[in-house]
């Protein structure tokens, strides 16, 4: 029945996302476009981070590694399908080698040790002129087309990347509600109790890194089409910073989290346009404020509001229960 | 009756300290062993040694006659040892349920079967009976972190056995759990060694609970074994009196 009812709200949000761009210009579809894409690659962060209980400050070098490698391929005229292909498995197997490091060192150790990758991507993103352009970037990247149709029109290129981060998305949700999910909560919880009980922590701690960044892969090579044109500077450590931060403020480990994270990292610079430098200033601010207030980030957030609304008696007695240190019943 | 677990001079070294000094036993198939000793006297680390926790610095571990010496812990784990550690060892935002069914689930057929198959891995009957078991029943759903220390650590218990090992390690499983919980659990470990032939070796301070439980007991004093017997030898022991009294 709940989950009926859920179903039921996903399958309307994903109908209101699919008739959105009707009522929409051509630079909103851009944007909501974009947080698809975004959302797509924080969904990866949320699985290394919120779900796994690792850290990963590279992000947008996968994001940059599967965009460059669905361009370049593009260009030489292989399919979108092939390209997408190639830039999330690429992304898994150096996602893979980025986990080994997460089996000798922990916490801050092994941030620096995937921000020292996302900096080494971003050069040679930058130095390698003759594949990647170097600052110059890549120009006049195609949109794929469907069964011979282009999907140049910004509508259809739309419904494509929606239905491919449903499916992406869909895959995500499997994966975490499956046993990896289980194992992969484990690792963030207690490693060694994990071990203990025959989970083999290297190898999941291995795939939480190899599948996270597949998804920044994935996204990459949804994002080259998008902007039709792509530089180093969306793949630097900042923008890897920015989506930790999305995972963070939308909510570590909860599902919906990425979603509403990418949404904030997207939407509110074009909200604070008329505070123009100040965008990050004030951004900074939220995140400190929500931090300090609601670490549980922004759906933990909504949880909390709705608990309150609904059942005001209830959540007086579990708190209540709670500073008294008694087992709920 | 043949050795399920051979322990053959393990040794164990923290820099200057010699935590475990030589220790060698076997254990049978199907007995309930005590492992004793004043604090610090090298219990865990020894149980650390033989589960792959930690490297010992000499001595070997046969499982079943076969050198296990090395294996990773969940490598160990699914050949059918289980334990617990000494300090409280549960997942506190999953449910109880959760925290079983995950005691388990690498028990149950391949990688990419866990992925595909069952969200529950086929156990969802096993967790059931084990939490009936240990009387856990109303608790099914609710997070583990929120339990009172005792139930958590009857959860504790209860996870070294969802896979049906062969050999349980219980590092002070009586500790800080009430007097009646107690009987309880001491019953329950005892209805799992008769009717599923499960092997137990059990550190604890508790004297009362180890000599009830324990057909054989191992004394530990600065990392050497003193003594061995049965629970009313060890007792009268003037070594161990000694050793539980200091120099
Ligand atoms: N990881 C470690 N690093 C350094 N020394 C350690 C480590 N673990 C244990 N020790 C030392 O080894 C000795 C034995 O410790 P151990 O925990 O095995 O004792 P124990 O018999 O289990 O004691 P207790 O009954 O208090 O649990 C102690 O002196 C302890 O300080
Ligand atoms: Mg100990």
């Amino acid at each position: 029945m709940r989950s009926g009812l859920a179903w039921a709200a996903v399958a309307v949000a994903v109908l209101a996302l699919a008739l959105a761009p009707l009522g929409l210009g051509r630079y909103d579809v851009y944007i909501l476009t974009l947080w698809l894409v975004t959302a797509v690659a924080a969904l990866g962060v949320n699985l290394i981070v919120g779900y796994a209980g690792q850290e990963t400050l590279a992000q947008a070098a996968f994001l940059g590694i599967g965009a460059y490698t669905s361009a370049l391929l593009a260009k030489a005229g292989v399919p979108f399908g092939l390209a997408f292909f190639a830039a999330g498995g690429i992304s898994f197997a150096i996602g893979l080698a980025i986990g080994f490091p997460a089996l000798r060192v922990q916490k801050h150790y092994l941030a620096f040790v995937t921000l020292a990758f996302s900096v080494f991507v971003w050069l040679v993103i930058r130095n390698e002129e003759w594949l990647t352009g170097g600052v110059m970037g890549l120009k006049d990247i195609e949109r794929p087309s469907l069964f011979g149709a282009s999907l140049r029109p910004h509508r259809l290129f739309f419904w494509f990347v929606l239905a491919i981060a449903a499916a992406l998305t869909f895959a995500m949700w499997w994966l975490v509600r499956s046993p990896w999910g289980r194992a992969f909560t484990a690792l963030r919880e207690n490693p060694v109790r994990a071990e203990s009980l025959g989970v083999n922590v290297r190898r999941y701690t291995l795939l939480a890194f190899a599948i996270g960044s597949a998804y920044g892969g994935f996204a990459g090579a949804l994002y080259a089409p998008l902007v039709e044109f792509i530089d180093p500077a969306p793949f630097a450590l900042g923008p890897s910073l920015l989506f930790l931060l999305m995972v963070v403020v939308g909510g570590s480990g909860s599902f919906a989290g990425p979603f509403v994270g990418a949404a904030v990292a997207v939407l509110l610079p074009e909200w604070l346009r008329f505070a123009e430098s100040y965008y990050l200033l004030i951004y900074a601010a939220l995140v400190i404020l929500m931090m300090a207030f609601c670490p549980t980030g922004l759906v933990g957030l909504a949880g909390r509001l709705w608990s309150l609304r609904r059942r005001p008696a209830r959540m007086a007695e579990d708190e209540g229960a709670r500073a008294l240190g008694e087992a709920k019943p | 009756m043949s050795a399920v677990l051979e322990v053959r001079g393990i040794e164990k070294q923290f820099g200057g300290l010699r935590a475990v000094d030589g220790v060698s036993f076997d254990v049978r198939q199907g007995e309930i062993v005590g492992l004793i000793g004043p604090n610090g006297s090298g219990k865990s680390t020894l149980f650390n040694c033989i589960l792959g926790q930690f490297e010992p610095t000499a001595g070997e571990v046969m499982l079943d006659g076969c050198r296990v010496t090395g294996l990773r812990p969940s490598q160990l784990n699914r050949l059918g040892v289980g334990r617990t550690f000494q300090l409280l060892q549960v997942f506190p935002r999953l449910t109880v349920r959760e925290n079983l069914i995950l005691a388990g689930q690498e028990h149950q057929g391949s990688m990419l079967g866990r992925l595909f198959g069952a969200r529950d891995a086929g156990l969802s009957a096993e967790a059931e009976r084990t939490i009936e078991f240990f009387r856990l029943a109303h608790l099914a759903d609710a997070r583990a972190g929120g339990l009172s220390y005792g139930q958590q650590k009857l959860l504790d218990v209860a996870m070294a056995f969802m896979a049906g090992p062969r050999l349980v390690l219980l590092d002070e499983p009586a500790g800080g759990v009430n007097l009646t919980m107690l009987a309880d659990l001491r019953e329950r470990l005892e209805t799992v060694n008769r009717e599923r032939g499960a092997t137990f070796v059990v550190i604890e301070h508790n004297m009362e609970f180890v000599m009830a439980l324990c057909s054989r007991i191992l004394v530990l004093a600065e990392g050497r074994i003193i003594a061995e017997g049965k629970p009313h030898e060890v007792r009268r022991n003037p070594k161990v009196i000694e050793a539980y009294l200091g120099h």
